[in-house]
């Protein structure tokens, strides 16, 4: 089953990545001249940068977040924020960002900022419902036992809530990769300058040539993360029955 | 000790959950609260070890009150097991175990070997269990393993929540056998929660029996049942208090020591001339040469030859410490009215009789909790 999927990633891959380096061979369609192996490894590059930034962001400000309104006491906050990044994710992508361009000039730092926002909400929520799918008998127990609130934070529920909340930020990930190719509207770079070129131009082999290297970021980076996933998933808690 | 004064509980809501409950478990010995869903037996064990904070009276663990302890200090010192078990899943069984210990700072090696230790008693051979995680054990093993882990730093104090409540009948039967026999052992002082009267019956040394945050009757579980102090307690016992009675009752208590033994090697003629006619019609219980059980001979079917060409239901038998209602089942599937009682080595101390079982539940309820 598992390798199955690891089947068809792979095979999606070699599809993507021979589509790009097709395009970027005939050199020239129509009157346009298609984009230089340099300029597609420039955007992507900043691309990646621009995904890390925002995603490292909403992992640094959305995990703390997430798992400090499951605490006795900010329980209340709890509603507030999960709404909150989940009306951050019902503004249509295109919006967000190009709301950012007015408050924070063009460049670099709108584009993280929108990313950063629009990719939020997978990282809060699952931070929190990782803490609070925690069986409470784990914690009754826990609690019972003599453990303070911070031995059962450290030692209970954050490695139970590690593989969750890993799961939160590569989703965020995945996501932000498709994002991003938005970014270029705000001054930002990345992948979104090719597709877009091509989009003006009508060329559909030329938003190929930024389609499908994004499309490949996204699944190389969410096959990545799953292994580290995989890795700081307690071992007991892979066993199946 | 544990001692309970005067506690109440009235929750947030304004709630009584515990209203003014006082009793006191004696050091080693084994108290259950038992009442229906609602009653407030959980609460009552919880304030024990500040899971729920009391709102008036006083509880005195060894004397001392248990506000003087920090909460985490106060529960390191009282093993804690609950029906849901909690075990930790990303820990294997020994780490599980040793986690008070760990707490205490119990070096390494001695938790290690502690750990062994608890799951040998409780029937998990440790080489194969210690390094296994929950997920890979059956609903049985891990309750054994929280009673173990309850029992990891070798507390003084037991607090069980119906420890054996989520597995089926017979685990549950062979898990409270074996609980009783290593609180032989340890003697801890616990205070053990449920809601099915048979096991309280069954387990407790005392039960306190609540009804609506109430203590209604203190008392052994003898006297809980034939001695109920008012309507809720005989309705709660119910109609059948005889037949729960008979889990009371060891064998040996009313076994009859056996007059007339007869010897394998013997002939028959021998053996009716010892006994006499007017045990002709009787069963006589037999024995090997080394004194170990062999079965039954029945004077009015053998004639002559020797005893051991007779030997009939050599599993008629029970083990002196079963209780009544044990050895009454081993007759009912047999269709015996006479067991053998053996000592741990085989060798007939007497015999328990269908009469004797009626006889010793009407002197149960004639004595009304004299005994």
């Amino acid at each position: 089953m598992k390798l199955k999927r690891e089947a068809v990633l792979i095979t999606f891959l070699v599809v993507l990545l021979g589509v790009t380096i097709w395009v970027t061979s005939l050199g020239k369609v129509g009157i346009y001249s298609t984009f230089t192996w340099e300029q597609i490894f420039y955007c992507s590059w900043s691309h990646l940068e621009m995904v890390v930034v925002a995603v490292l962001i909403g992992s640094v400000i959305g995990v703390p977040l997430g798992v400090l309104v499951t605490r006795p006491g900010l329980t209340r906050l709890a509603v507030p924020v999960i709404g909150g990044a989940n009306i951050g994710q019902t503004i249509p992508s295109l919006a967000v960002i190009a709301i950012m361009a007015p408050i924070l000039g063009f460049g670099f730092q709108s584009a993280i900022v929108a990313l950063f926002i629009y990719g939020l909400l997978p990282i809060v929520r699952n931070s929190y419902t990782s803490i609070k799918n925690i069986d409470p008998a784990i914690i009754e127990a826990a609690k019972g036992m003599g453990m303070s609130r911070s031995q059962i934070a450290r030692r209970i529920e954050l490695p139970l809530a590690r593989p969750v909340i890993m799961t939160g930020i590569r989703v965020s990930t995945v996501i932000t990769v498709g994002t991003a190719e938005l970014a270029v509207l705000v001054g930002g770079a990345g992948l979104g300058k090719i597709t877009l070129t091509g989009v003006f131009a009508r060329e559909t082999l030329i938003i190929l040539q930024g389609a499908a290297p994004t499309a490949a970021m996204a699944i190389i980076l969410g096959f990545i993360l799953e292994k580290v996933e995989d890795w700081m998933t307690p071992r007991g808690l892979k066993i199946e029955r | 000790m544990i001692e309970l004064d005067q506690v109440t509980k009235i929750f947030d809501d304004g709630t009584t959950a515990v209203d003014d409950v006082s009793f006191t478990v004696e050091q080693g010995e084994l108290c259950v609260l038992l009442g229906p869903s609602g009653c407030g037996k959980t609460t009552t064990m919880k304030m024990i070890n500040r899971l729920v904070p009391l709102s008036r009276g006083k509880i005195l663990i060894d004397g001392k009150d248990i506000l003087h302890f920090a909460d985490t200090e106060l529960r390191m010192q009282i093993g804690y097991a609950i029906q849901e078990i909690g075990l930790f899943p990303h820990m294997t069984v020994a780490e599980n175990i040793e986690v008070v210990p760990e707490l205490r700072g119990w070096p390494k090696a001695k938790r290690r070997e502690r750990a062994a230790r608890l799951l040998d008693m409780v029937k998990l051979t440790p080489d194969d269990f210690m390094d296994r995680y929950p997920k890979e054990l059956s609903g049985g093993q891990r309750q054994r393993v929280g009673v173990a882990r309850a029992l990891g730093a070798d507390p003084e104090y037991l607090l069980m929540d119906e420890p054996f409540g989520a597995i089926d009948p017979i685990t549950r039967v062979d898990l409270q056998n074996e609980f009783l026999k290593i609180q032989q052992d340890i003697r801890k002082t616990i205070v053990f929660v449920t809601h099915d009267i048979y096991e309280a019956i069954k387990m407790g040394d005392k039960i306190a029996l609540m009804n609506g945050g109430k203590l209604i009757q203190f008392d052994t579980p003898f006297n809980i049942l034939f001695n109920p102090q008012n309507e809720f307690v005989s309705g709660f016992v119910g109609r059948d208090r005889a037949l729960k009675g008979l889990q009371l009752i060891r064998a040996k208590e009313v076994m009859r020591k056996t007059v007339y033994m007869a010897q394998a090697t013997e002939t028959v003629e021998e053996l009716k001339r010892r006994v006499g006619p007017e045990h002709e019609k009787d069963e006589i219980p037999v024995a090997r040469e080394d004194g170990t059980f062999a079965g039954f001979v029945n004077l009015q079917e053998a004639d002559s030859g020797r005893v051991s060409e007779h030997l009939k239901h050599a599993r008629a038998v029970a083990s002196m410490d079963t209780v009544l209602d044990e050895a009454l089942s081993v007759m009912l599937s047999g269709e015996r009215n006479i067991l053998a009682m053996l000592d741990h080595d085989d060798c007939v101390q007497g015999v328990l009789t269908f009469s004797d079982i009626q006889r010793a539940l009407s002197e149960a309820d004639q004595s009304r909790g004299t005994l």
